[in-house]
């Protein structure tokens, strides 16, 4: 081109062209640059020589390694498998009770069963199995189903209305209000007779006339003293724990829909020695040996809201 | 209806098509808002039809007074100052949709609004993405595409009143999606969440700004077509090619919103990222580099580096950069040897990308001292060495067993926002500051001590969100592959997402710094814009057009 002109500072051609005052230096392309692309390049089809790569009609390269994604996640897996197993084979003809007996095993027991919990369960029971609004606390000692490591060990394996065929929750609260079983007065008179159950002050006249509903409605479940059945996971009335909150509001909301909490059954994806070993660490989160459920007295934070 | 029985003499072709066109779409969103079934479809129907009865309504009176006849040897300025407050506006916008997203990871519990479900993070997570990316870098993309394609071919825009429509059909395009995001309507497809009405609106918006662009390139007064304009072409087509096939979808009905996807499965989800890693490639990188390869060298009075590598990395760029969506879905269902080319072809970009980040440093070359006493430069520069650092990274995060660690975790939100904040926001920052005293006849900007100020406040902002990032990024990945002696996971989720509060705090803060940047800028700005004006701040165009419609619309 005739009209190229030089570059000053840099002493390079320019192109020759010009758009709104802007030229183009002719500089070769860096040397770096370039080598550095063709060392890609060639890092890219080494990487294709090696692994599978390009498709075809019927197939795609294999590669010359031999690499499978799907074969080595089975080999992990089968890995994984090996290694757990070698410490739950020692969970398997031990009880729950001999491995709480016997401290290496229930050491080994707590850390599976602290790992799953985290995975699997805190989800819902919460981080450190402190519960939620609706979720069971269970590091305190009241437990709808049992505390016992028997009890906790059936309730992880079938679940609370779980659709498993061995599932517990036979048993329903109705939805009194939503289902037209009692009006709006008789309702908001319940609320205060449960209010009263937990010893705490009420509308007296409100107690007195919800004493026959009580009677008639509730105590068929709830027991005539409103102190539930483990045996059923009928929540007792009369202590500080509440699964919803122990507000007014909460429990004439739940009398009026009669809300009916849901556990899954894990029967189906845990081994048997990881549902013990779960047991375990949850029984002794809550703080061990508890057989039968104790009546703890007012515990100022015992509301199972948060 | 008069006007349009007997269009004013001398009333353009171009200007009664658009006339007949929002007349008729006034008349379609009428009839669609009426007979829906669906309340959602009926909200984003009323919009529409205001939208369109407004235009109706302006064009008629600008015809009627014999406005929107351009004159061909004067630059279409108006649009692009709309354009630039636009750009302004929806950054602000994003920016603060993303740092309230951020406080919400910070502080969960303050921010959650259970009673407001449009305030739920997964509704303006999709309102901070597209605002950041379509509303903002698309309004900047599209006004410095108007800019530079006319300046660099010497030709009025093509398409007499169209360009106008772009730009409303496009914000038009922003309001249909944002409104349908907090509302719910959403088609799950990340960066391309909006439902199939809204995308056939956008293609139509789309189609025409390739027609207008391509039209000025056509009229073009320079023998050869700048590199600026090469890779802006490069974004419109690809964009167009990326969103059809992407978005292709079955409505459930034509008065509803819901659609279902034409792809199923792994299919799917390797459409959607080669839809998603090449929205990264072409939009916000082959149209940002156009944006770089006309500012820097117009900003710095120097010649461009090298013409060849221009046209190498340019090639090599669009070839190799449609293949890499794979790298989104290393170890899942997606075949491995699809992987594999999603990996090398990454790893082969790597150069190409560094051909504009050379080409752009490299321009300076005689120049360097500007740095020091030009803050927009500085910007400038900073964007290309965020732009060069966040290529080198992505090449890095693609091969597979770095991807096994970083993959899901906070690194790749570190990576996205050293790409977004410091590559796409500084360039467009860059442009703004060089074009508003160009496009408002200013000698120079209110204040350059603000320019250093939002400079430096951004600046510091971005590298404390990169690096918390980088720390909770690398931890969380950690953290999710660590496995007890027993061979179970030691952490549950919930423990990671504890461990990284801390620096989702820092997140937060440095978001809002960057966002504090911007809102310096807009003030720099206005004031600017109120600044005495200079007759020959730019001589080729001495006196631009009125903006037509600005008022009007």
């Amino acid at each position: 081109m005739s009209d190229r002109e030089r570059d000053e500072h840099s002493g390079v051609e320019t192109t020759g062209h010009e758009w709104d005052g802007i030229k183009e230096l002719d500089t070769p392309l860096p040397r770096w640059w370039l080598w550095t692309f063709y060392g890609c390049i060639a890092f890219a089809i080494g990487y294709w020589i090696l692994m599978p790569a390009w498709p075809g009609l019927t197939g795609y390269t294999h590669g010359l390694l031999g690499k499978s994604d799907r074969a080595q996640v089975s080999q992990e897996l089968a890995k994984l498998q090996a290694q757990r197993g070698a410490g739950l084979v020692k969970l398997k003809t031990a009880s729950l009770q001999q491995i709480e007996a016997d401290p290496e095993l229930q050491a080994y027991a707590l850390q599976v069963g602290q790992s799953v919990f985290a995975d699997n369960c805190a989800g819902c029971h919460g981080a450190g199995g402190t519960g939620a609004k609706g979720y069971p606390n269970l590091r305190d000692d009241v437990w709808l189903w049992g505390g016992s490591l028997d009890d906790i060990q059936k309730t992880i394996s079938v679940g609370v209305r779980s659709g498993n065929p061995h599932a517990r929750g036979e048993t329903v609260m109705p939805s009194f209000g939503r289902d037209g079983m009692l009006t709006e007065a008789q309702i908001s008179d319940l609320t205060e007779y449960v209010v009263a159950l937990s010893h705490r002050k009420a509308d007296a006249a409100a107690v007195d006339r919800a004493r026959q509903t009580f009677a008639d409605q509730c105590s068929a479940c709830h027991g005539p003293a409103g102190t539930g059945d483990v045996a059923r996971g009928i929540p007792n009335l009369t202590d500080a724990d509440w699964l919803y909150g122990s507000g007014r509001e909460t429990i004439h909301d739940q009398i009026w829909n009669g809300r009916n909490g849901v556990m899954p059954t894990w029967e189906a994806r845990f081994s048997p020695e990881t549902v013990k070993a779960l047991a375990v660490y949850v029984h002794a989160n809550a703080g061990g040996d508890v057989s039968s459920p104790r009546r703890v007295e007012a515990k100022p934070e015992a509301q199972a809201g948060r | 209806m008069t006007q349009l029985a007997a269009p004013r003499e001398g009333a353009s072709f171009d200007a009664v098509a658009l006339y007949i066109f929002t007349g008729v779409a006034a008349f379609l969103s009428l009839l669609a808002t009426a007979f829906t079934p669906d309340p959602l479809f009926r909200a984003q129907g009323y919009m529409l039809l205001a939208a369109f009865v407004v235009a109706f309504a302006a064009m008629s009176l600008a015809l009627a007074s014999g406005k929107l006849r351009s004159d061909p040897t004067r630059y279409a300025d108006g649009v692009i100052r709309a354009g630039v407050i636009a750009t302004m506006f929806w950054a602000i916008v994003g920016l603060s949709v993303g740092v309230l997203i951020a406080s919400q990871l910070s502080w969960p519990s303050t921010f959650y609004f259970p009673d407001l479900p449009w305030l739920n993070f997964g509704r303006l997570r999709p309102v901070h993405t597209s605002g950041v990316i379509f509303a903002f870098g698309g309004n900047a993309l599209i006004c410095t595409s108007f800019w530079v394609v006319q300046r660099t071919c010497k030709a009025r825009l093509a398409g007499g009143v169209w360009p106008w429509f772009v730009f409303w059909g496009y914000q038009l395009f922003i309001v249909l999606a944002a409104s349908g995001y907090v509302m719910g309507i959403t088609q799950s497809r990340e960066y391309a969440e909006p439902e199939w009405y809204v995308d056939l609106w956008l293609t139509i918006v789309w189609v025409a700004y390739l027609l207008v662009f391509l039209g000025t390139i056509w009229k073009r007064k320079e023998p050869h077509i700048y590199v600026a304009n090469w890779f802006y072409l490069a974004f419109i087509v690809t964009i167009a090619l990326l969103h059809l096939v992407n978005n292709a979808a079955v409505p459930v009905g034509l008065l509803e919103t819901k659609s279902y996807s034409a792809f199923s499965g792994v299919q799917d989800a390797l459409i959607q990222w080669w839809y998603g890693h090449n929205a990264v490639g072409f939009f916000l990188t082959a149209g940002f580099l156009g944006m770089m390869y006309y500012f820097v060298p117009k900003r710095v009075e120097r010649p461009v580096y090298s013409y060849r590598l221009s046209i190498v990395h340019f090639w090599s760029l669009i070839f190799i950069y449609i293949w890499a969506g794979p790298h989104h879905l290393h170890y899942t269902a997606l075949p491995q040897w699809a992987q594999t080319l999603g990996m090398t072809f990454s790893v082969m970009l790597w150069m190409p990308s560094w051909g504009g980040m050379i080409n752009g440093l490299m321009t300076l070359s005689g120049a360097w001292d500007k740095l020091r006493t030009d803050p927009v430069v500085r910007m400038m520069v900073a964007a290309i060495a965020f732009y060069g650092m966040s290529t080198f990274e992505g090449p890095l995060m693609s091969i597979r067993t770095v991807n096994a660690l970083s993959h899901y975790t906070d690194w790749t939100i570190g990576h996205v926002h050293s790409g977004a904040l410091g590559w796409v926001g500084f360039i467009s920052f860059g442009a703004v500051y060089c074009l508003v005293p160009w496009l408002w006849k200013k000698d120079r900007l209110y204040s350059n001590a603000l320019v250093e100020w939002h400079f430096w406040i951004a600046t510091t902002g971005l590298l404390l969100y990169i690096a918390a990032m980088w720390v909770s990024g690398i931890s969380e990945g950690l953290m999710w592959r660590e496995y007890t002696p027993q061979g179970y996971l030691a952490n549950a989720f919930v423990e990671t997402v504890a461990a990284k509060h801390v620096e989702n705090i820092i997140r937060t803060i440095g978001g809002l710094m960057y966002l504090g940047g911007a809102v310096i800028m807009s003030y720099n700005l206005w004031r600017t814009i109120r600044l005495p004006s200079t007759a020959k701040a730019e001589p080729e165009a001495a006196v631009t057009p009125a903006p037509l419609l600005a008022a009007a619309e």
